[in-house]
C-alpha cells in the first residue's frame, strides 16, 4: 500500500477532475429526472385514457432493467438507428431516463397516500380536477415525497459511477486509471474516494433531514 | 431485428444468463445473513455492537456499488491474492445489498407492536423465545416485500458484473456484440433476459404488498 504515491498532487487533482464532473452529471440528470418523474407521476395519479397505461409499461419495463445496460444503450446502440450522442449527454440521457421512471413511482405514492376526503372537499368546494391537484394535492403530497425523493437522488449519485462502462471521465473511471498506474495505489485510492462519496452523500441526506423538519 | 441473433448465439445467452442468476442468488443468500446479523446488531442494546451496525449501513448505503465491487477486486491483490471477477463482484453484491436489507429487517421488527414484547416477556418467555415465536414470524411478513425488491436490485445490480470481467449476461453480450457488429439487436435481446426474471418478480412483489395491506 502506497499512501504517498497514490496521494500524489498530480492523481488528487485528477480525482477531483472527476468528482466535478460526477457531480455536474448527477446534478443536471436530478433536475431533469425530477421534472420528468414529476409530469409522469401526475399523469400515472390522474388516469388519463391510455396515457396513464402506457406510462405505466414504459416505466415498469424501464425501472425493471439495469442501469448500466441503458447507459450503455443508449451511448452505443442508438447511433445504429441514427441517435448520436455525446459522452456526457448520453450519460445524462441514461441516468434522467431511469431515474425519472423511479421518482415517476414516488411521486405517485406520494398523491396516492393524500387522503380521499380531501379530494372530495375540495371538489365539492367547487374546485376543478386540476386546481384540487395543483392545490391541494401537490403541495402535500410532495412534502410527503421528500425522504425518498432525496434518497432516490443520493442512489442516482452513486450510479453516475456505473457511467465507467461508456468511459465517462467521473470520479469511478479516473480512480480507475489511477489504480492502473500501480495496485499498490488500489486501496488508497478506493479508501480515498470511498470518503468523497459518503461525505458528498451524507450531506445530502442531512440537507433533506433539515428539509423534512422545516416541512412537515 | 435480427432474430438470428438471438439463435445462433443463444448458447452464450444462456451462459450469461446463468452467470447472472448464480450471482444474484448467492449474493442475495449472502447479503440475507449478513443483513440480519447486521440487523440484530442495530436492534441489541449492546452499545458497540449499534454503533457498529449503524456505521456499517450508513457507510456502505453512501458509496456505489461499484466501488464496493472494486474493493473486493483490486483489495485482494493489493495483499498478494486474487479473487476472480465473478468472486469478486457476487461478495461485492452481498456487501452492498446487506445494508439495505438490514435496514429492511429492522423495519420489519420494530413495526411489531412493543406491547407483544412486554406481554410475552411478562409471561414467562425469554427473550430469545419471543423473538423467534413472536416477533420473528410476525416480522418476516412484512420483510417479504422489501427482501423481494432486494432481490430484484440484485438481479439489476449484477451487471456490474462485467466491469470486472465477471461472466454475467453484460459480459457475454459484449462477445456477441463484437462478432455481429449489432449492438442494437444484441441488447435488446439481453434487456429481455433481464425483464423475464425482474418483471415476474415486481409483480409478486406488488401482489405480496397489496395483500399486507388489506389485512391491516
Amino acid at each position: 500500500m502506497d499512501f504517498i504515491g497514490a496521494y500524489s498532487a498530480d492523481n488528487l487533482k485528477f480525482l477531483l477532475d472527476g468528482l466535478y464532473i460526477t457531480l455536474i452529471v448527477a446534478f443536471v440528470s436530478i433536475i431533469l429526472s425530477f421534472i420528468i418523474g414529476c409530469i409522469i407521476g401526475v399523469i400515472r395519479y390522474s388516469e388519463v385514457p391510455v396515457l396513464s397505461p402506457v406510462m405505466f409499461y414504459l416505466v415498469e419495463v424501464i425501472r425493471n432493467l439495469p442501469l448500466l445496460l441503458i447507459i450503455f444503450f443508449i451511448r452505443f446502440a442508438l447511433p445504429e438507428v441514427g441517435i448520436k450522442l455525446g459522452l456526457i449527454t448520453a450519460a445524462i440521457a441514461a441516468l434522467t431516463i431511469f431515474e425519472a421512471a423511479m421518482i415517476a413511482e414516488i411521486v405517485r405514492g406520494g398523491l396516492m397516500s393524500i387522503d380521499k376526503g380531501q379530494i372530495e372537499a375540495a371538489r365539492s368546494s367547487g374546485l376543478s380536477n386540476a386546481q384540487t391537484l395543483w392545490h391541494i394535492v401537490l403541495p402535500q403530497g410532495l412534502r410527503r415525497m421528500v425522504p425518498p425523493l432525496v434518497s432516490q437522488f443520493i442512489s442516482l449519485l452513486k450510479d453516475t459511477s456505473l457511467a465507467v462502462v461508456i468511459s465517462l471521465p467521473e470520479l469511478m473511471h479516473n480512480a480507475n486509471i489511477v489504480i492502473g498506474h500501480s495496485y499498490s495505489y488500489a486501496i488508497p485510492t478506493l479508501a480515498l474516494v470511498a470518503l468523497i462519496y459518503f461525505t458528498v452523500n451524507y450531506l445530502l441526506s442531512l440537507l433533506s433531514r433539515r428539509l423534512e423538519q422545516r416541512t412537515v | 431485428m435480427d432474430y438470428s441473433i438471438l439463435t445462433d448465439y443463444f448458447g452464450l445467452y444462456m451462459e450469461g444468463f446463468y452467470g447472472t442468476l448464480l450471482s444474484s442468488v448467492l449474493a442475495l443468500f449472502g447479503s440475507f445473513l449478513i443483513g440480519a446479523v447486521i440487523a440484530v446488531f442495530r436492534i441489541t442494546t449492546v452499545r458497540g455492537l449499534r454503533w457498529f451496525g449503524a456505521v456499517y449501513v450508513e457507510f456502505i448505503r453512501n458509496i456505489p456499488l461499484l466501488l464496493v465491487v472494486y474493493i473486493f477486486y483490486y483489495g485482494p491483490s493489493a495483499l498478494g491474492f486474487t479473487l476472480d471477477g465473478f468472486k469478486a463482484g457476487t461478495i461485492g453484491l452481498a456487501v452492498y445489498t446487506s445494508a439495505f436489507i438490514a435496514e429492511a429487517i429492522r423495519a420489519g421488527i420494530m413495526a411489531v407492536p412493543k406491547g407483544q414484547m412486554e406481554a410475552s416477556r411478562s409471561s414467562g418467555l425469554s427473550y430469545i423465545q419471543t423473538m423467534l415465536h413472536i416477533i420473528l414470524p410476525q416480522a418476516i411478513k412484512l420483510v417479504i416485500p422489501p427482501l423481494g425488491n432486494q432481490f430484484i436490485n440484485l438481479i439489476k445490480n449484477s451487471s456490474v458484473l462485467t466491469l470486472v470481467a465477471g461472466l454475467d449476461l453484460m459480459y457475454f453480450a459484449d462477445g456477441i456484440s463484437t462478432e455481429t457488429y449489432r449492438t442494437f439487436d444484441t441488447y435488446i435481446f439481453v434487456a429481455l433476459f433481464y425483464l423475464v426474471l425482474t418483471l415476474p418478480l415486481s409483480y409478486g412483489v406488488r401482489i405480496w404488498e397489496r395483500r399486507l395491506q388489506r389485512k391491516y
